[in-house]
């Protein structure tokens, strides 16, 4: 046993808005900068929908994440190391820009410059990437919000396998929920795996993924092999990017900007112990819908004394033992059972979990249109089919979305029978087989979700692996070569004209 | 005199600015040392390209490696004649040279012709892109040159010359005296390219992931680990 930590997120669907706050705000953060304006570290789909870069959970297609050869052993899904590096001169498996989309800006100032005229003047769209115009933008990073566009072009989304999807397309039926996106950190992460360069790595002390942006070469096999696309090739540096689960904040104790700036509240972060010598195994269960079985099985239960004393052996530190106990992440994912990770088949063990959304139901229940089983509505009845739902969690397997979502149903009417009857409802919790004190817990963390349940973060101690006096005076977080930069002078390319700026810098007519 | 000095004292100019540029670039701007694609941007002519190129570009670079630093003896005591080796040079890179040129012609066309591949080109991309262009027809050229006279005593010069200068002979530049223009000026070009190297996308040469090989899948970091070794000075 190798005992390891990792801060995990889990995201609370039934609470999430689609305001993309979380998008906006790191994107402020991380990827205002030239060569990644398309690039958006986190971003909110509306499903169902083929999503940002286009179909990208069409493995056929992309060629991410592990496949399990007939021997058993895993490989990824883009090919084997010689496979890997015979694609280097030129990728078949890359997405292209128009994937995700043309990044563009508008001529602003021409609403200030505009000559009096009859008609009220435009900012007419450029692209940012040639500064020439575009007449007309065909596609953006959330080109499907809410339903946007036809139910034939967003129903080749790869969740509907085994859905009968036709009546979906009817406006009666149809159906839609939010799936805010980001880095999964995963624990047998693929882009790892086809760095040829072997500048990705995971960090131990927390599991953040990161990309060495000194040792990145831009062979660009990472972007293929992530099962979820959430690799950035920066076209102007020529180095991958990704999301960096704001290791800044999270070294401090301070959760990440998207889970700070989150109106909905719905994003919780916590620490998980996992067994390390355990996640091959996992990875390689030969039916895909063991896989959430098998990684809720390398997670260790952070009260047991055997499990403290080996995380003690293996260097963990104390603070982290005691917020393990805390998670909120480990309740949800363990304990009640109601998350979920993304996408379990692509065999990445992702630390990235979602609670999965409830749909209208009530009302249509009281009207005594659908069935009821006591108090819980019959969740085969919701809006959003479970079948979509086990497809995007659970590798189609039915049986504990159908759960989850029964949980959370006995919790909303557990609690609306004490606040609104003023009786406890103890039968109701019985059918789902929660006792009075979890489910106070669950309302707790879900529906109140106060800042400090929400995040349980440890700092990391930075101190005990640096030396601060080698520190001082130094660049603090820079882009490769610390102070000098790298974007001018002689070994370095001259900055570009265009490039992401703010609005109100914006160039007219070049 | 201007022989001695291009061909005497311009290689060592050329090698000496290529390994320290290298060197002092690899150690002071490693965020600037990538591959520079740009296939994110535009992937349709890559495809063709960038595969002709690459296989063409590294087998004539192989052969001219072998061919031209390799003692005639070794290969004559192996029972290559000189004229017979100039006919397999000639031939080899004939045939590679071809699939060369149409990868590079490819990637020309793309890069100044794709208005996003343009736009988004350095000056040294672009120099670097025409350089090898000009090269590789300097190069296919010379094959007509050789095949008037197939008894290999041009290319015993040629390699001659190589040879005494990776040899530090102080006599190399007497070598290169009345050999055809056109080799003259490939090798000058070729020089020049190995002198603008490190300040150009060729460094990603350098950085050939072999080693990809035999690692292991998953790598892992321990902050403060042998990997993560701070420098002071350096921060970042």
């Amino acid at each position: 046993m190798k005992i390891r930590a990792q801060i995990a997120m889990v995201l609370n669907l039934d609470k999430c808005i689609g305001c993309h706050t979380c998008s906006v705000t790191c994107k402020n953060v991380w990827t205002s900068r030239d060569g990644v304006e398309y690039a958006w570290f986190n971003n909110v789909e509306t499903k169902p929908g083929i999503g940002y870069p286009k179909d990208w959970e069409n493995q056929k297609k992309w060629k991410g994440g592990w496949v399990r050869s007939s021997s058993g052993r895993l490989v990824p899904r883009m090919g084997g190391k010689f496979r890997v590096l015979a694609k280097i001169f030129a990728n078949p498996d890359l997405p292209e820009i128009d994937d995700y989309y043309e990044p563009y800006t508008f001529d602003y100032e021409h609403l200030q410059n505009a000559p009096l005229s009859e008609a009220s003047p435009t900012a007419r769209p450029r692209s940012v990437i040639t500064g020439e115009r575009i007449e007309k933008i065909e596609w953006g990073p959330n080109w499907e919000e809410i339903l946007g566009g036809e139910f034939s072009k967003r129903s080749r989304d790869a969740n509907f396998e085994a859905v009968e999807k036709e009546i979906y397309g009817e406006f009666e039926n149809s159906f839609m929920m939010y799936l805010p996106r980001l880095c999964e950190h995963c624990l047998n992460p693929a882009c790892v795996a086809a760095c040829p360069s072997g500048s990705i790595y995971k960090r131990e002390e927390d599991g953040i993924v990161l990309i060495d942006q000194d040792k990145c070469r831009g062979w660009r096999m990472c972007v293929s092999a992530c099962p979820y696309k959430k690799i950035y090739y920066n076209w102007e540096s020529g180095k991958a990017e990704k999301c960096t689960f704001c290791y800044p904040r999270v070294e401090a104790g301070l959760p990440t900007v998207c889970s700070e700036t989150c109106v909905g509240r719905i994003r919780y972060l916590g620490v998980m112990l996992y067994d390390a010598d355990r996640i091959e195994a996992a990875a390689s269960m030969a039916d895909e819908r063991d896989l959430y079985r098998a990684q809720l099985d390398i997670f260790l239960d952070p009260n047991d004394p055997a499990v403290i004393a080996q995380a003690r052996l293996d260097g963990i530190a104390e603070a982290w033992l005691e917020a393990a106990k805390r998670s909120p992440v480990y309740k949800m994912a363990i304990d009640w059972k109601i998350a979920f990770p993304l996408h379990p088949e692509y065999r990445t063990l992702p630390m990235v979990w979602y609670v999965p959304p409830l749909s209208p139901i009530q009302a249509r229940a009281e009207a005594g249109l659908i069935g009821v089983n006591g108090a819980i509505p019959d969740v085969s009845q919701l809006r959003i089919p479970i079948r979509y739902l086990a497809n995007l969690l659970t590798a189609g397997e039915e049986y504990p979305v159908r759960f989850a979502l029964e949980r959370l149903l006995a919790m909303r009417a557990y609690m609306r029978a004490r606040h609104v009857d003023g009786r406890e409802d103890a039968e109701v919790l019985a059918q789902v087989n929660l006792d009075r004190a979890t489910v106070e817990d669950m309302y707790k963390t879900l529906a109140l979700a106060a800042y400090e349940d929400r995040f349980v973060i440890p700092t990391t101690h930075r101190e005990y692996a640096e030396n601060a006096f080698d520190l001082r005076g130094s660049c603090g977080f820079s882009f490769g070569n610390g102070c000098a930069g790298g974007d001018t002078g002689l070994f370095g390319r001259a900055k570009h004209e265009h490039g992401f700026r703010a609005p109100t810098d914006a160039k007219v007519g070049t | 005199m201007l022989n001695s000095i291009l061909f005497g004292l311009y290689p060592y100019v050329a090698i000496a600015v290529f390994l320290a540029g290298s060197l002092i670039r690899f150690d002071r701007e490693q965020y600037t040392w990538r591959s520079g694609s740009s296939q994110l941007l535009q992937r349709k002519m890559l495809m063709w390209g960038s595969n002709c190129f690459h296989v063409g570009v590294l087998a004539i670079l192989a052969g001219h490696f072998v061919g031209l630093l390799t003692p005639h003896e070794w290969y004559t005591g192996l029972g290559l004649s000189v004229p017979n080796k100039q006919l397999l040079a000639m031939a080899a890179g004939g045939v590679f040279g071809l699939v060369c040129l149409l990868g590079i012609t490819l990637l020309v066309m793309r890069r100044l012709g794709d208005a996003r591949i343009r736009a988004t080109s350095s000056p040294m991309d672009i120099a670097i892109l025409l350089m090898l262009f000009a090269q590789l027809l300097l190069g296919l050229s010379s094959i007509f040159v050789s095949a008037q006279h197939l008894d290999g005593a041009e290319m015993l010069k040629l390699a001659g010359w190589a040879q005494h200068i990776v040899t530090l002979q102080t006599d190399a530049a007497g070598l290169m005296a009345d050999v055809h223009p056109i080799f003259k000026l490939h090798i000058l070009l070729g020089l020049t390219i190995f002198l603008v190297f490190p300040f150009s996308r060729l460094v990603h040469i350098w950085s050939v992931p072999l080693g990809y090989i035999g690692r292991s899948y998953q790598v892992v970091r321990r902050r403060g680990g042998p990997a993560a070794v701070r420098v002071p000075g350096r921060g970042r």
